[in-house]
């Protein structure tokens, strides 16, 4: 097994924080996994991308140009990686934000109405989570028990009481996730 | 069971520093290394081993603090990035030619100048060449995960308290900041006063009644005493080079190309070695370890073997040099490399090795 994803969107959306739970939840399941971001100016407000792989085998370049999934949150980065999903690969994103939709025909595509969902939960930092969730139910390269764990483990203890709402959140992912081709 | 945590290239280093015993860390902020001084910062490791992290008000400051604090023995080290280093580089030297050990992280951004904050090995030739003044080498170890960000610290400071030469991690702000399963070398106590008395007779430890002063300085104005001193450094160099050679193989033994690449280029590298097997052609992967001590042996042995070899450097290229002159001639040595901060893709080293087929 071996998947290979990008999350790209703006800085502050949870992209990286969502790649590194996915790097945990990985990791409790006894994968090799590499977290490589996009750093510096876009984790303050421009676009910020992370490459996630999670390998049965060691993994050699955590730079990739093609990626299993991708999964996209604003429009710039669906202009820069909509052509990076492998055929036969996965696109996930969140309609909103989206001006272009994505036209590619030999790839899977999924949309996940996240922004709404945590506008709806009346929680903007569940917005990742509920992403997430929709990435675990169209490919459970990982599965919710391993992210409750991740979570655990990448989380203070002090923040510790926020994981049942997570886990709503990614529920709720899971729930709403709809296939678009 | 050894814990595997999940870490930063940067958090590997601060939390193997103080895992190994080290007694003190000055430094300075700079991107992409600033997480080692957080990581030091948020661990108190003076409430825990009593190491000392400082924050000095310069980079010129902190390796004169590193400086003072290997003048006594202790196990010292400072971390930056490529500015950053540079403005080390006088203090370099003299710590060089005061023959103190120590360790220097530099996790590479871009350059020339304050240049980007992105990867970049373009410190090459600064870090294996000298870049400050004189006839001075550097242990220069370049990792390429995070497991040996947190290994190559320990082994830093023993190769440099062993030989009495400045030990240098060269990394990137690719492997500083990606995260990657590691497993933290185990506690090792930090020196006591008088194990550092016992190990290190020349530091200046206070001085007891039945030996000279030990002085600590680069400066001899009576050439012929300066002369000794560097062809004593020398001679202690020519023993780093024929034991202390570290380098990795890759599908090395049937190959009919090498790629010679070191770092956050050999990860990616290692991946275009995979496509190109993938696809019947015959390719290997050299990755030197140690930039000094320079693996030229292995790399002239298989000057007899290859057609052609190509470094992959994320530089202009530097390292090219030294593998054109272990090579000597014998078959083309080409260069792919990408500037700037901008990391190259496993294709486009595919596609730099077919042209050269």
């Amino acid at each position: 097994m071996k998947e290979e994803i990008i999350i790209a969107g703006f800085g502050g959306q949870g992209v990286l924080s969502m790649g590194k739970i996915l790097a945990y939840a990985g990791l409790m399941h006894d994968k090799e996994v590499s977290w490589m971001p996009a750093y510096g100016p876009e984790q303050r407000g421009g676009t910020a991308n992370v490459t996630v792989i999670i390998s049965d085998d060691k993994i050699s370049s955590p730079v990739l140009n093609k990626f299993d999934t991708a999964i996209i949150l604003n429009q710039q980065s669906m202009d820069k990686f909509e052509s990076t999903v492998k055929p036969g690969g996965i696109l996930i994103y969140d309609p909103h934000g989206i001006t272009h939709a994505p036209t590619r025909t030999d790839i899977s595509m999924y949309t996940v109405r996240a922004m709404d969902a945590a506008a709806e939960m009346e929680n903007s930092k569940a917005f990742n989570m509920v992403v997430l969730g929709a990435y675990l139910k169209v490919k459970p390269a990982v599965d919710l028990d391993g992210v409750i764990k991740g979570l655990k483990k990448s989380l203070p203890e002090r923040h510790h009481h926020l994981i049942p709402m997570n886990e709503k959140a990614l529920q709720k992912g899971m729930d709403i996730v709809e296939k678009v081709k | 069971m050894e814990e595997v945590s999940l870490l930063k290239g940067n958090e590997a280093i601060a939390l193997a520093a103080i895992r190994c015993g080290a007694d003190g860390y000055f430094g300075y902020p700079i991107t992409p290394q600033s997480e080692i001084m957080e990581t030091l910062m948020a661990q108190k490791p003076w409430e825990t081993t009593g190491m000392t992290v400082l924050q000095a008000e310069s980079e010129v400051a902190s390796i004169y603090m590193v400086f003072g604090g290997a003048s006594t023995g202790k196990k010292v080290m400072t971390s930056s990035s490529s500015p950053g280093v540079s403005l080390m580089q006088e203090g370099v030297s003299f710590l060089c030619g005061a023959d103190l050990p120590c360790l220097i992280v530099n996790v590479m951004r871009g350059g020339p100048g304050l240049g980007t904050i992105q990867p970049s090995q373009s410190d090459y030739f600064q870090s294996t060449k000298g870049g400050g003044h004189g006839d001075y080498k550097l242990i220069v170890l370049a990792p390429a995960s995070v497991q040996e960000m947190a290994d190559f610290v320990d082994l830093g400071f023993t190769l440099s308290s062993k030989y009495r030469i400045p030990s240098m991690i060269l990394s990137d702000g690719a492997i500083g900041q990606m995260m990657e399963k590691v497993v933290l070398p185990p506690f090792k106590p930090r020196q006591t006063a008088e194990e550092i008395i016992k190990q290190c007779p020349w530091a200046a430890t206070g001085k007891p009644a039945n030996r000279k002063n030990n002085i600590i300085s680069s400066l001899e104005l009576d050439p012929s005493k300066m002369e000794k001193k560097n062809v004593e450094r020398q001679e202690r160099y020519r023993i780093v080079e024929a034991t202390e050679v570290r380098y990795d193989e890759y599908m090395c033994e049937d190959a009919d190309y090498l790629i010679i690449a070191f770092g956050s280029a050999a990860r990616i590298s290692q991946n275009a070695v995979e496509i190109l097997r993938e696809e019947g052609i015959k390719v290997g992967m050299l990755r030197p370890i140690t930039l000094w001590p320079f693996p030229s042996k292995v790399i002239s042995k298989y000057a007899e073997k290859v057609k052609s070899m190509l470094t992959v450097e994320l530089n202009a290229g530097q390292m090219i040099e030294d593998v054109k002159l272990a090579v000597n001639g014998k078959v083309p040595v080409l260069h792919y490399g990408r500037m700037g901060g901008i990391v190259p893709n496993p294709e486009e080293i595919v596609d730099a090795l077919k042209k050269q087929m």
